[in-house]
């Protein structure tokens, strides 16, 4: 949309571009809940635990750490059969076969029947939260009001449906500074060696949030490199310096191209893995002024801590100190996941804002959501933001009033795109790397920060023992 | 039962849902899924103590995982009910918490226990041309899994275009030969159409299935007719405005913020079966044409192909 508006050149009224950020917004605090706890929080917390654990000492432990509003050795004891009923019913389902019992697992049983409780509650909270996107989007999963040159929920900006939403955002907003941040807390601070494991070298963020028509100024995360981890190095990220390489990858060999002038030329044949130099994957590799880089919340973090940024710099400093853990540890799986939980914190909030920048332009008589435009013949355009993965572009050429050709570059290919023609690492791969593992046959360890990356792909990760030098799929879900 | 049945709605009332809002819910599924007032009862009993949960086992092609995703926004009942409570979900990539060889364990040993009984639900196409090679888990073609798989399972939902019909990869030109399970198996699949559709079909489905023991009736695309028995076009609260001729001709305008008919902007709702207009999304908040939007045509086969160019009119 964003790419397809800077070809033709249309700038889309600032309604539109509010509720845009609103749904965006919306989509950070859900995926965000939803990644932590329902695909993630289950290589921190061994749910088979949660059955030894007291309730009456869960709930004084929920009373110290947490704001949930839930609680109580009744609340915790009612979950805690939930739980065994399920698992005296035999039937495991979705909790069958799983690492439970690993030594990995660090949580006391208390901690795993509070982290599982919120598990179940969070299940809730998300589909409800999804209907912000509903509101002013249509529906959820898929949104249907967002057309180039602006959006279509023009009868929707009414009050009764702008309070349902600020109802919605602060339900969502309350549950992650109330149950979220205090669960990243307390299950962080049982995993502070993994502060040391997982990091990775170079950052990038597109950035998102415009709070004017102009970007990136006025992006409320801020666009920008981070290079060898040296914050005050930050530079401004420009999408000119954006190469795709194919050698590793399932792909016609060819040069190192920009997106503008990208090529999908996928191998017409059964691809396999080749070994010793072969090509081993569906990613193109993304590379920025040829290095590879880590998008996502904890790039996106980097990048405005190193800006100076008035939200979320305490925000970081103070969860620093709250874990007593150096700001080095930011680079690490513990860091990533951290980053996420932070920047929901800080996101959410700002959406308070732009609600009551809403109401006060449709106060004042302003209900446009649309600016009309027209195809030109030939042109091409850049849509750049941060999606709750990471760095999201698209470049469109136009060419006849049709696309002429068509390219995005999306954050898991970022973060789990493959080597290039120079042997540099994916950034997941760079990443795994020093993982210690106690059972290769059971490698939790190896999810943790595979899933901290929030991977959006369904396919094959193939990690080999430099030791057995035996291959082992490791599925990314 | 009784037990059961008590121990349930405590349970409900303690998340706040108290047992009138649960039957209200109830009456709503069985008026969406066309069947009369006496089965509300019945309705509440497959909620409230299924004897077996009944074993799904849900496979991922290619796809995006909306659809998945769609089925987490199912509010009545909650997802924690259906997947703790009411199935069995034996194998789903996105929310097993097994991974790598003892995920690909779980579904060998699910195919095993349960032949011929499992739900089986597949999201996403599947890949035809080189072998099947342009989609795989675990080293396995999604044709291969889909051949293994499906002819085991007691009944198959495809849910989504994709599943269901081929989906975006299968649009033309369709470099790897993606077709729906359908197809690639040779095996009659209930199609729980859209992208995404609305859980409310699925949930429905289901619930039909474990009330009466057998699907709901199709039509010939094999959708349940109780969700896509009549077009969007002839359920839709803007279809005075058609008749009319009251027109929307351009987004922005003063007839758009009247909410007049979308026709001339592409909308595909006379040729799309659906129920959207009457049951909307996420638990009735909206629905495309009230966001103001063109019905795409998302719940037809090859709708990648045969509704686009998505803003001109039919």
């Amino acid at each position: 949309m964003r790419a397809v508006e800077d070809a033709v050149g249309v700038t889309i009224p600032d309604n539109a571009r509010i509720i845009r950020n609103l749904l965006h917004g919306a989509q950070f605090q859900h995926d965000h809940i939803v990644h932590f706890y329902h695909l993630h929080a289950l290589d921190w917390v061994d749910v088979v635990s949660a059955l030894k654990a007291d309730p009456k000492k869960t709930a004084s432990l929920s009373e110290n750490v947490s704001n949930a509003p839930w609680g109580g050795s009744a609340y915790y004891k009612n979950v805690q059969q939930r739980l065994q009923t399920f698992v005296d019913s035999g039937q495991l389902g979705p909790l069958n076969n799983a690492y439970w019992g690993h030594s990995a697992y660090n949580l006391p049983p208390e901690a795993n029947l509070m982290a599982s409780a919120h598990y179940i509650e969070a299940l809730r909270l998300q589909a409800k939260a999804a209907r912000m996107h509903a509101i002013f989007g249509a529906k959820n999963p898929h949104l249907q009001s967002l057309v180039v040159g602006g959006i279509t929920s023009v009868r929707d900006l009414r009050p009764d449906r702008i309070a349902e939403f600020l109802y919605l955002w602060k339900e969502t907003q309350d549950f992650i500074k109330n149950v979220y941040i205090p669960d990243l807390l307390a299950v962080a601070s049982f995993y502070k060696d993994w502060g040391a494991i997982g990091g990775t070298t170079n950052f990038m963020a597109w950035g998102e949030f415009p709070q004017s028509s102009a970007e990136p100024q006025s992006l409320y995360m801020p666009r920008g490199t981070i290079m060898k981890r040296n914050v005050g190095g930050i530079k401004m990220a420009t999408q000119d310096k954006v190469t795709e390489h194919v050698q590793r990858a399932w792909y016609e060999d060819g040069k190192n191209l920009h997106p503008y002038k990208g090529e999908t030329r996928p191998l017409k044949e059964n691809p396999d893995y080749r070994p010793g130099g072969g090509k081993y994957s569906w990613f193109k590799a993304p590379r920025y002024e040829g290095a590879s880089c880590e998008v996502g919340p904890l790039a996106r973090v980097l990048v405005a801590y190193a800006n100076g940024h008035k939200d979320v710099v305490p925000l970081v400093d103070g969860t620093l100190s709250q874990l007593d853990i150096p700001v080095q540890a930011l680079f690490s799986t513990l860091g990533r996941t951290a980053a996420r939980g932070l920047e929901s914190v800080a996101i959410g909030n700002a959406m308070e804002g732009w609600i009551l920048e809403l109401v006060g332009n449709i106060k004042a008589g302003d209900t446009k959501t649309y600016q009309s435009w027209d195809m030109p013949n030939s042109a091409q355009g850049v849509g750049l933001n941060d999606v709750p993965r990471g760095s999201l572009g698209h470049w469109i050429n136009i060419e006849g009033g049709k696309i002429g050709n068509y390219q995005y570059v999306v954050p898991s290919t970022w973060n789990l795109g493959p080597r290039d023609e120079k042997g540099q690492l994916g950034p997941v791969e760079e990443a795994l790397i020093g993982t210690p593992v106690a059972d290769p046959k059971r490698p939790l360890e190896v999810l943790r920060t595979v899933h901290s990356f929030d991977p959006c792909v369904a396919c094959g990760v193939h990690v080999i023992d430099p030791d057995s030098n035996e291959v082992y799929k490791i599925k990314a879900l | 039962m009784e037990k059961e049945q008590k121990q349930f709605y405590e349970r409900l009332e303690q998340k706040g849902v108290s047992r009138r809002d649960f039957m209200k819910f109830c009456t709503f599924l069985t008026a969406t899924m066309g069947l009369s007032s006496s089965f509300v009862p019945k309705v509440a009993e497959v909620f409230a103590a299924p004897s077996q949960r009944p074993p799904v086992v849900w496979l991922h092609f290619a796809e995006c995982t909306g659809c998945s995703e769609s089925v987490l926004r199912s509010m009545y009942p909650w997802i924690d009910e259906l997947v703790l409570d009411i199935l069995s979900i034996e194998y789903h990539e996105t929310i097993m918490a097994a991974a790598g060889h003892q995920a690909e364990e779980n579904l060998q040993m699910a195919m095993k226990k349960y032949a011929g009984k499992f739900i089986c639900v597949c999201e996403g196409g599947v890949a035809t041309k080189y072998d099947g090679g342009w989609g795989k888990v675990g080293g396995q073609t999604f044709l291969e899994i889909a051949r293994d798989v499906v002819p085991k399972a007691a009944a198959t939902i495809t849910i989504g275009n994709c599943s269901s019909f081929g989906g975006i990869q299968a649009a033309a030109p369709n470099p790897g030969g993606y077709v729906s399970v359908e197809k690639a198996t040779g095996v009659k699949t209930l199609k729980i159409a859209g992208c995404p559709p609305n859980p409310v079909n699925f949930v429905g489905t289901v619930v039909n299935y474990l009330l009466l023991g057998k699907l709901p009736a199709l039509d010939e695309l094999g959708r349940p007719l109780f969700a896509y028995g009549k077009t969007i076009h002839d359920q839709c609260p803007r279809r005075a405005h058609f008749e009319n001729d009251e027109m929307v001709t351009e987004f922005g305008s003063e007839e758009a913020a009247m909410g007049y008919c979308l026709y001339q902007v592409g909308c595909k709702g006379p040729e799309t079966y659906n129920n959207c207009p009457v049951v909307k999304f996420n638990d009735g908040t909206s629905w495309p044409v009230e966001a103001g939007h063109p019905c795409i045509g998302c719940s037809e086969p090859n709708f990648w192909d045969t509704m686009t160019p998505f803003y001109e009119e039919l």
